[in-house]
């Protein structure tokens, strides 16, 4: 796989958004400028730059509850996008949603879900619905490791198979259902494991390494594109922050966390990058400064923007 | 007009949808080939082929959240849960995702499909294929819930249901699926969220759900061979509530008897009990509310047994008897 100057630098800047936007959001949080809780993606960029990547601004992905970076690498409005975690009325919905519930239709990201697995059987219908509409329209599903041990992904398994949808299943293993540890059920390969005995192309990867997850999605999204059908591929990657604020990390070694950042997917694509003459040292650092620069003038966008009024409170319960 | 029964109605309703409108499609667990467990399906695979008529194995949760995921993206999708027993397993993607997902996302999407499913006793089914959840999923805001009680109705109602750009729970009975009434054989609809007066009267308002509008209707043919002259509503769509109806008649009669299937505790009798308390007929009311309903027990399999968890005709009768005659 080549990657051109652009699309590096594309990448990068889209990594160090996602980086930023969750720094931001969680000093915003502890300036005890947001109300109610998130769920941040520091150390997971990879695999939502390096899975989004492979996707036509017309396809759909479908999240879950840590999905700032899903959001942002489907190419969301960084300003609607931090407005909607300031509860805003100008973000992406009107406030309603919040952190967990992100959703930029009109960009083909049919929405995060707060609830684990809770987007997996939607998928298979927008699969379906694909199909039936004669689009040419590829679907990315994710969804972490603690879904993967609910029904709901084994059912949707099945029928995606059934079904022969045009999706890509992708598990962001980050280690974790909460405090949960995945290697005391299951591994990355096992996860992968279960597609293929389910009927589907399967394939695990260093999520945190950007090429190596685009180059595995990319088969995967062409798969589908040409009529193959669902496959699944899982990210090995690592959350380097708790799972939400609650989270007093008592189920893991800060040796472990450490060790972990070592393998920080920035770096590594930075690194990609210089070996492959795309980015100087300089060039990267530049983009860095870009990236942490949109979210800080997101974060102005957003403290300015207006509340939502008590009088709307009851729109948009039903529609129309 | 032809007559045909509440089963073919609804099968009708579907096809001819499904005729005009390619974004109608079935999903559902043997309703293909088999045709439904209660053959409310049989020959639309012949007619539609297995594209449009999604047969799938055992996957309450997958197949419901399929018909979800279909809607976010324009599509019309009718999902079949065999008995109501099973809709618990698929509540997930009802309650949090299809009633949510449009006021989650500031109004961005719309989830345009029906959850059609068979409750209620009397088939000797026992614990997990008889049970009434109607009132879950009026407490969702984001749903709707239609409890047709005739022929007619379970045609209109469906149409219109199809056509909502909301997610609707579509709750049949079985014991109503072989009753015959008339019906157009055009496409029509009757409108959500307006009840329908089944039987005028004076002396007292029955305010029925599902197959009870049918042993009300019985139970007032009855009394008025007494001179009990009884008033029968029949609100046909439980959210949103037609109140206006309601409290119209309650003003009239100034007494009321609410009946349904469901267990009285935390039933829909107790809202409309509430609605009619907070409304003007409070002032017109002749004596208390009563709640006729089923009884707080699992159902049984016996055939006495069962009969005697859910109220009846006799029930009916004794009930409204007594509360019409009621001086006060």
């Amino acid at each position: 796989m080549t990657i051109t100057k652009e699309q590096a630098a594309d990448y990068l800047l889209q990594m160090y958004q996602i980086r930023a936007f969750e720094e931001q959001a969680e000093k915003s949080y502890m300036a005890g400028k947001i109300h109610g809780t998130m769920h941040l993606s520091i150390g997971q960029e990879a695999s939502a730059v390096g899975s989004i990547s492979t996707l036509d601004p017309d396809d759909f992905i479908i999240g879950h509850h840590r999905g700032h970076g899903l959001t942002i690498a489907k190419g969301a409005d960084l300003n609607l996008m931090m407005a909607e975690f300031y509860g805003k009325e100008n973000g992406y919905c009107r406030g309603r949603g919040g952190s967990m519930h992100i959703a930029d239709v009109k960009g083909g990201n049919l929405g995060a879900n707060g609830v684990v697995g809770g987007g997996i059987p939607m998928a298979v219908g927008i699969g379906v619905g694909l199909k039936m509409q004669g689009k040419n329209r590829v679907l990315q599903a994710f969804f972490g490791d603690g879904a993967a041990s609910a029904g709901a992904f084994h059912e949707s398994m099945i029928l995606a198979v059934l079904f022969q949808v045009p999706v890509v299943f992708i598990c962001e293993n980050n280690q974790y259902a909460m405090s949960f540890a995945a290697s005391d059920w299951t591994t990355s390969k096992k996860i992968a494991a279960m597609g293929e005995n389910y009927g589907m192309p399967s394939a695990s990867t260093d999520g945190n390494n950007l090429v190596e997850v685009k180059e595995a999605v990319q088969k995967a999204v062409d798969h589908a594109r040409s009529g193959g059908g669902p496959s699944l591929i899982v990210n090995d990657t690592y959350r380097w922050r708790g799972h939400s604020k609650s989270d007093r990390n008592r189920y893991r070694t800060d040796e472990e966390i450490d060790e972990w950042k070592e393998k920080d997917p920035i770096l590594k694509f930075r690194a990609y990058c210089k070996k492959e003459k795309l980015l100087s040292d300089n060039e990267a650092d530049t983009i860095k400064e870009q990236g942490y620069a949109d979210i800080e003038a997101a974060r102005v966008f957003a403290e300015a923007s207006p509340e939502p009024k008590v009088e709307t409170l009851m729109e948009g319960v039903y529609a129309p | 007009m032809r007559e045909i029964t509440y089963l073919e109605a609804i099968r009708e309703a579907m096809t001819q949808e499904m005729e005009r409108d390619s974004r109608v499609f079935l999903i559902g667990e043997d309703i293909g080939e088999y045709g439904g467990a209660f053959q409310v399906t049989y020959g639309m695979l012949e007619k539609f082929g297995s594209e449009r008529i999604l047969d799938v194995p055992i996957t309450e949760l997958g197949l419901t959240g399929a018909a979800v995921g279909a809607a976010l993206i324009g599509m019309r999708p009718i999902a079949e849960i065999m008995f109501m027993d099973f809709t618990t397993l698929a509540s997930e993607q009802l309650v949090n995702q299809a009633a949510k997902l449009r006021f989650m996302f500031g109004g961005q999407s719309t989830v345009p499909m029906v959850l059609r499913t068979p409750a209620g006793s009397g088939t000797g089914a026992a614990q997990h294929h008889s049970q009434s959840f109607e009132n879950w999923f009026v407490h969702v805001p984001g749903l709707k819930v239609v409890m047709p009680t005739t022929p007619y109705e379970a045609k209109g109602l469906l149409i219109s249901s199809i056509r909502d750009n909301n997610a609707v729970v579509f709750i049949e009975h079985k014991l109503l699926y072989k009753t015959k009434g008339e019906v157009p054989e055009d496409l029509y609809e009757i409108p959500l969220g307006v009840a329908d007066i089944k039987r005028e009267g004076t002396d007292l308002t029955i305010i029925a759900t599902g197959i009870m509008v049918q042993k009300s209707l019985a139970a007032a043919e009855e009394l008025s061979k007494e001179g009990i002259d009884i008033e029968v509503v029949d609100p046909r769509t439980l959210r949103p509530l037609d109140t206006e109806t309601i409290v119209n008649s309650v003003k009239k009669t100034g007494k009321v008897l609410i009946v349904h299937e469901a267990v009285k505790t935390g039933g829909f009798g107790g809202e409309l009990a509430g609605v009619i308390s907070e409304s003007e007929a409070f002032g017109y009311l002749e004596a208390p509310i009563i709640r006729l309903a089923g009884k707080e027990v699992p159902i049984p399999y016996n055939r006495e047994l069962e009969r005697a968890s859910v109220p009846q005709i006799e029930d009916i009768v004794e009930k409204a008897r007594e509360l019409a005659t009621l001086k006060v």
